[in-house]
């Protein structure tokens, strides 16, 4: 089909004799959004890992020739007094043009300051705050102009952006260049709603995949969540406690 | 002291300092210890057959950090546990096979004993050993925090974690000339960590590591002459002189 970005056909992931992702089968077009939902240990960062080629799967995973894949990892292994700063973290995957990082650092909402960018750059990796760090790596992810955005959501109770969610920026995101397609490993099933064109839930198997106001329902979060599920809001909104 | 210790000195301090950086950064200081022990059965064959040491000692580490490399990428296993076991079983071997004549200077270095070609090799391989160190060292970086961040911007780990061994290998063979191979893990791993202590940014923490590294090796050799002592615990002690004193200084 034309204008599909992404093809994933009879995707399985198997750990030593053990699936833990079963037959996914899901198409992309793009500029679209995909929420990828499910509880804990349903498959979903070891989807995205097959998904970037990071560990052996069967079936198939067609990327659009020639794009650029960007990935947003839920957590890194940075230590507090790790001699790096985040300036020197933004050039590890190649320095782009200065402009380049300061528009993606702006479009974070990593903002400038009274010397500029000084205030953030000479910092430590290690002493950012988590919503700092968030920012920076999505920051990191948008430098070289990514066709496609992998971002693998970090636990819910991380507080990401403050005031703004990081959904928030996605549909920023998506104003300035429509064409960014974007895949979000999702525990936020209030926000599923108003962001994402698209929706795969994942316990192991798929057990959904569709446009959000068409295939979730209680019915469908029962059987991903089992007794998890609370009511948090009267008006259909769902989270998992 | 000659010309040549002196240049040797001034380039195996730096290349040295500057390797240990990233091994301290990968958490690799115990590997980089216990490493050092794989030279001596080099050594002392080398020794036996009397050929090059830096050949015998380069040798033997080459078949040590193939085998941590296979380690890592063959099996699940924790890495430092048979790392302590491999490299014990050489200490072993190499002090039962170095001839008693030649064994305290296997064990702690003489570089009084440096040749005008150990001097040019020394000076050769030490450049060559911080040019490809530089031109890895953003992948090494972004594979150190996240493997899967390296990994999906096209960094191809497993080699690079290759090249990095074989780096550490050319630094300690190198370095066992100065510092004998019972010392020479120091001489990798305290600059680092007194760099590590007082700076924020990799730049810095890096350059100021391989600085520390020279001035420990030249200022400990330039004691031990003096004081007509044997140079590579001098050298050793001198770096830990340093790394007190950079505790006064530690950010926190």
């Amino acid at each position: 089909m034309p204008g599909e970005i992404l093809k994933v056909e009879n995707l399985s992931v198997e750990f030593f004799g053990q699936k833990v992702v079963e037959d996914v089968n899901f198409a992309l077009k793009k500029g679209e959004v995909l929420a990828i939902v499910g509880p804990n240990g349903s498959g979903k960062s070891v989807l995205f890992r097959a998904l970037l080629g990071l560990v052996p799967y069967s079936g198939k995973v067609a990327w659009q020739k020639n794009i650029k894949i960007s990935y947003v990892p839920q957590k890194l292994a940075v230590e507090k007094d790790f001699p790096l700063t985040a300036g020197e973290f933004l050039t590890l995957r190649g320095a782009g043009p200065r402009h380049e990082t300061e528009t993606a650092l702006e479009e974070v909402g990593l903002h400038k300051r009274a010397k500029g960018y000084d205030w953030l750059l000479n910092k430590k990796l290690g002493q950012l705050s988590s919503g700092q760090f968030q920012r920076l790596l999505i920051a990191n992810s948008l430098t070289g102009k990514p066709d496609v955005l992998l971002f693998d959501e970090p636990t819910a109770g991380i507080d990401i952006a403050g005031e703004e969610t990081v959904y928030g920026l996605f549909r920023k995101l998506q104003k300035s260049s429509s064409d960014l397609t974007v895949i979000v490993i999702s525990h936020d099933l209030n926000t599923v709603h108003s962001f994402a064109d698209l929706v795969l839930c994942l316990n192991r198997r798929q057990v959904c995949f569709g446009r959000p106001h068409e295939v979730l329902d209680h019915q469908l979060f029962h059987h991903l969540y089992g007794e998890e599920i609370q009511h948090r809001h009267p008006d259909n909104h769902l989270s998992i406690s | 002291m000659s010309l040549f210790q002196i240049i040797s000195a001034i380039f195996i301090g730096l290349a040295a300092g500057y390797v240990g950086s990233f091994m301290i950064l990968r958490r690799m200081a115990l590997v980089g210890d216990a490493l050092s022990h794989v030279a001596l059965p080099g050594l002392a064959i080398a020794l036996l057959l009397n050929i090059n040491p830096f050949i015998g000692a380069f040798a033997t580490l080459f078949i040590g950090i193939v085998s941590v490399w296979l380690i890592e990428n063959k099996t699940e296993l924790p890495t430092e546990s048979l790392v302590g076991l491999f490299f014990t079983f050489s200490l072993a071997i190499g002090f039962l096979i170095t001839p008693q004549s030649e064994l305290l200077e296997a064990l702690f270095g003489d570089i009084s004993k440096i040749s005008a070609v150990d001097a040019y090799l020394a000076v050769i391989l030490s450049v060559i050993l911080i040019v490809a160190m530089y031109l890895i060292s953003k992948g090494f970086i972004l594979s150190t925090i996240s493997p899967d961040l390296a990994k999906a911007s096209g960094v191809k780990v497993s080699r690079l974690n290759f090249i990095f061994l074989l780096l550490v290998a050319t630094a300690v063979a190198l370095g066992i000339k100065a510092v004998g191979s019972l010392l020479m893990g120091a001489l990798v791993i305290i600059p680092a960590i007194t760099s590590k202590n007082i700076t924020s940014s990799l730049r810095g923490y890096t350059v100021l590591s391989s600085l520390i590294g020279l001035i420990s090796l030249l200022g400990g050799m330039l004691i031990a002459s003096k004081f007509h002592l044997s140079p590579g615990p001098v050298v050793i002690l001198a770096s830990s002189a340093i790394f007190l004193v950079s505790l006064l200084f530690t950010k926190k």
